[in-house]
């Protein structure tokens, strides 16, 4: 606190820039002068909110996974809540509009259902999240198959799905408002106590612990804010495109792909919310970019891999130069960058 | 055949477990369409246009849209191209047949439906005393576990008949030879193999047929120079190739500018290309190498407040309806679903010892838009995944039996 008293807002500014976290804005501006440049259409304002309402559901994604990784975990059930909650939205709801408010509770409770247990998995059976997150992934998908078959089926009633495919008074998406909603929302996680608790445990979940942490609590709510996101943006894309088991498929590895590519530390302790948000909405610009180049979609998990490598190779580094020597805030305030760097190790450690 | 690759095949990036864990959602969810199959070895080098062009096939396909078929119209699925016979009479019995069927998948709506009709026709048999049980085993869309069906099937040495829809060509051959010479009747449906030991291989005309129809009527509806976006499920699998390789053909023979995506099927995948295309530009003609998805298409057009294009979809009711309400220029070609009848009939002809199509050769004619409001109604109340001919309409427990799935 007394070193931010000390600097300016504008020295305080340019050294967040300098952070891999803070890179993410000026890459996000940086492409998407370049998807105008190339496809001068794009900059129409109207082009710009669809842009930004499609990106939404990924970009929500990107900040539920923030809070698993930036906590030391990882969260590969996304995907699979996505697909799960498209199918009970289509299965549940279906073409009565009584149904909304129950169906969207009931999503809404197996998001935070699948959340505890991955959390329970990981902190109290201490299976390693890699592997609890997998499994609940298969079991999910197993789950949708049983459903569906691995078919569309219906879509739900149209008024339901005008959350994702609406927008208020005509002019700005509904799914622009949730994903500024969620936002604002985590923004704020972060700010209180809870989310400097969350950055501590990523970063050292022993001195968390021996502070008086309780790791199984914080974690799990870790999980739980995760799969409640990948819900909204269930909630969100059944709206936008429809009933599809494949809809979500491959989410997870966007949204870890964003959150890396948003500056955090991947094993924990370090990162913005808001940058991984940032982060997922440079991929789809990345995408579009490369689709209006004519480079083939199927180059895009190729693309995305390189992104992984090359941004957790940067970022340790980047972090550790960029706050030196004065770390301004509690986020750089522990520690030297990457001692928690796998998360596997980090957890096994922190025996209860 | 909508089995999505594009994502968590290469994620080559965050370890090792990373990657065994974007295997498994290629593995698990694997959504498909209509006549799939799951690595057809010429994927890779084949997966765009020309090498799968084939003139003679073409040409031939060309022809049987106009052919005469054998038997009555009311009853398409009995009805065939004239040509060679097997004959039966070796199998004739008065005894119920059991029936040992190795089924590709249930993993699209085409083949749910299919899978529908096919058991409801057996109700029928059954009732007849024609067929004793038939015992199903589903692959899952993988070519492994259909070989293994088919040689369990084999090994239990119970079956009378052998009934086949094989997951891929090549691969199901050497396991279809196998069933062939237990010396029983074995009948292959929808995709082929490369053999002729079957005693039937029943089949709509084909993907030409489909092709030709609708690149037909996207140049008659459309300006030479006309931007048309079309929307394929994968790359690699022949029924589907064989749609695309004849549509693109005509398409860029009339002058039309046709640029083609893979979408996996996955809706939000298709509402993004054809946001992105608005984006750069008009887009007049979508073409599409099955129905499903197609509303995700025009939702597209839709919110981006453009107009709507001239469209083929397929026979799927989601697509029907969405086309009425709109009022679209549309065509809804057909693979005729229908056929999963057809062989359970076939088992009835080779119990009474009555000679069958070598090659059946089933009808397969789009919907065009004077006989879409027939379709409608005659399919009132059907899901939105379920197929306007599937022709079930006789058989018992219709309508429930394909409302609730």
């Amino acid at each position: 606190m007394i070193a931010t008293a000390q600097r300016s807002l504008g020295q305080r500014f340019l050294s967040g820039l300098a952070t891999p976290s803070g890179a993410v804005f000026v890459l996000l501006v940086v492409l998407l002068i370049g998807v105008i440049a190339m496809n001068p259409n794009f900059a129409e304002p109207g082009q710009l909110v669809r842009f930004l309402s499609r990106t939404a559901p990924i970009a929500i994604a990107a900040i539920g996974q923030f809070f698993v990784i930036v906590s030391g975990e990882f969260d590969l059930s996304m995907g699979a809540v996505i697909a799960t909650q498209v199918v009970i939205a289509g299965n549940v709801i279906g073409q009565d509009e009584a149904m909304i408010l129950r169906g969207i509770a009931l999503m809404l409770a197996v998001g935070v259902v699948v959340g505890v247990v991955n959390g329970l998995l990981t902190t109290v059976a201490k299976v390693p999240s890699f592997i609890a997150t997998l499994g609940m992934m298969l079991a999910l998908y197993g789950f949708v198959r049983f459903l569906t078959g691995g078919a569309a089926t219906g879509n739900p009633v149209d008024s339901f799905r005008e959350i994702g495919r609406g927008a208020l008074f005509g002019v700005v998406p509904y799914p622009v408002l949730i994903l500024l909603a969620v936002g604002l929302l985590a923004w704020l996680v972060m700010r209180a106590p809870f989310g400097q608790t969350l950055l501590a445990v990523g970063d050292n979940p022993v001195t968390a612990r021996l502070a008086g942490t309780r790791l199984v609590l914080v974690k799990t709510s870790a999980f739980v804010l995760s799969s409640l996101a990948a819900t909204v943006a269930g909630i969100l894309l059944v709206g936008y495109a429809g009933v599809h088991p494949s809809v979500g498929q491959g989410y997870e590895f966007q949204a870890i792909t964003a959150v890396v590519l948003g500056g955090a530390v991947l094993g924990g302790g370090r990162g913005w919310v808001l940058s991984a948000a940032a982060g997922a909405i440079s991929l789809e610009l990345l995408f579009t970019l490369l689709n209006i180049a004519g480079i083939d979609a199927t180059w895009r998990p190729t693309v995305q891999g390189a992104i992984i490598i090359a941004a957790v190779a940067l970022g340790a580094v980047a972090w550790r130069s960029a706050r030196k020597p004065k770390p301004s805030r509690p986020a750089g305030a522990t520690g030297p960058a990457g001692t928690a760097s796998i998360p596997t190790t980090t957890t096994r450690s922190g025996e209860r | 055949m909508m089995r999505k690759r594009r994502m968590g095949l290469t994620v080559a990036a965050l370890a090792a477990a990373t990657m065994l864990a974007a295997c498994s959602t290629d593995g698990s969810v694997s959504p498909s369409a209509t006549g799939d199959a799951s690595a057809p070895p010429p994927a890779e080098t084949q997966a765009s246009g020309g090498e799968w062009f084939d003139q003679a096939v073409f040409d031939e396909q060309f022809e049987q849209r106009s052919a005469t078929f054998e038997g009555d119209p009311e009853t398409p699925w009995l009805q065939y191209i004239d040509g060679p016979m097997t004959d039966t009479a070796e199998w004739a019995s008065d005894e119920p047949m059991r029936v040992c069927f190795a089924n590709a998948s249930i993993s699209n709506p085409w083949r749910q439906t299919g899978f529908i009709t096919m058991q409801q026709q057996l109700a029928a048999l059954q009732e007849s005393g024609v067929i004793e049980s038939m015992e199903v085993r589903d692959a899952g869309d993988d070519d492994n576990t259909q070989i293994a069906d088919i040689d369990f099937f084999i090994a239990q040495g119970d079956c009378d008949v052998y009934i086949i829809s094989p997951n891929s060509t090549a691969a199901l051959t050497p396991a279809v030879d196998r069933a062939c010479e237990t010396g029983k009747p074995v009948i292959v449906f929808d995709r082929g193999v490369d053999t002729d030991c079957a005693t039937t291989f029943i089949h709509p005309i084909g993907g030409y047929a489909w092709g030709i129809d609708t690149a037909e009527f996207l140049i008659d509806n459309l300006e030479p120079g006309s931007n048309i976006v079309a929307l394929r499920i994968l790359p690699g699998v022949d029924v589907l190739e064989h749609r695309w390789a004849a549509a693109e053909r005509l398409l860029t023979e009339a002058g039309m500018t046709v640029d083609d995506h893979f979408t996996g099927a996955d809706p939000t995948e298709i509402k993004s290309i054809i946001t992105d295309a608005l984006s750069a530009g008009e887009v007049h003609g979508v073409w599409m190498d099955a129905g499903d998805g197609a509303v995700a298409a025009i939702e597209a057009f839709e919110d981006a407040g453009a107009e709507l294009p001239v469209m083929t979809g397929e026979d799927e009711m989601s697509f029907l309806r969405a086309w009425d309400e709109r009022g679209m220029t549309a065509l809804a070609p057909v693979y005729s679903n229908f056929q999963w009848r057809t062989p359970l009939l076939a088992v009835e002809m080779i119990a009474n010892g009555e000679p069958v199509p070598t090659e059946w050769v089933l009808p397969q004619e789009p919907i065009e838009e004077d006989e879409r409001a027939d379709a409608l109604a005659a399919n009132e109340g059907m899901p939105d995944g379920h197929y306007a001919r599937f022709g079930g309409e006789d058989l018992p427990g219709f309508p429930e039996a394909w409302q609730d799935r």
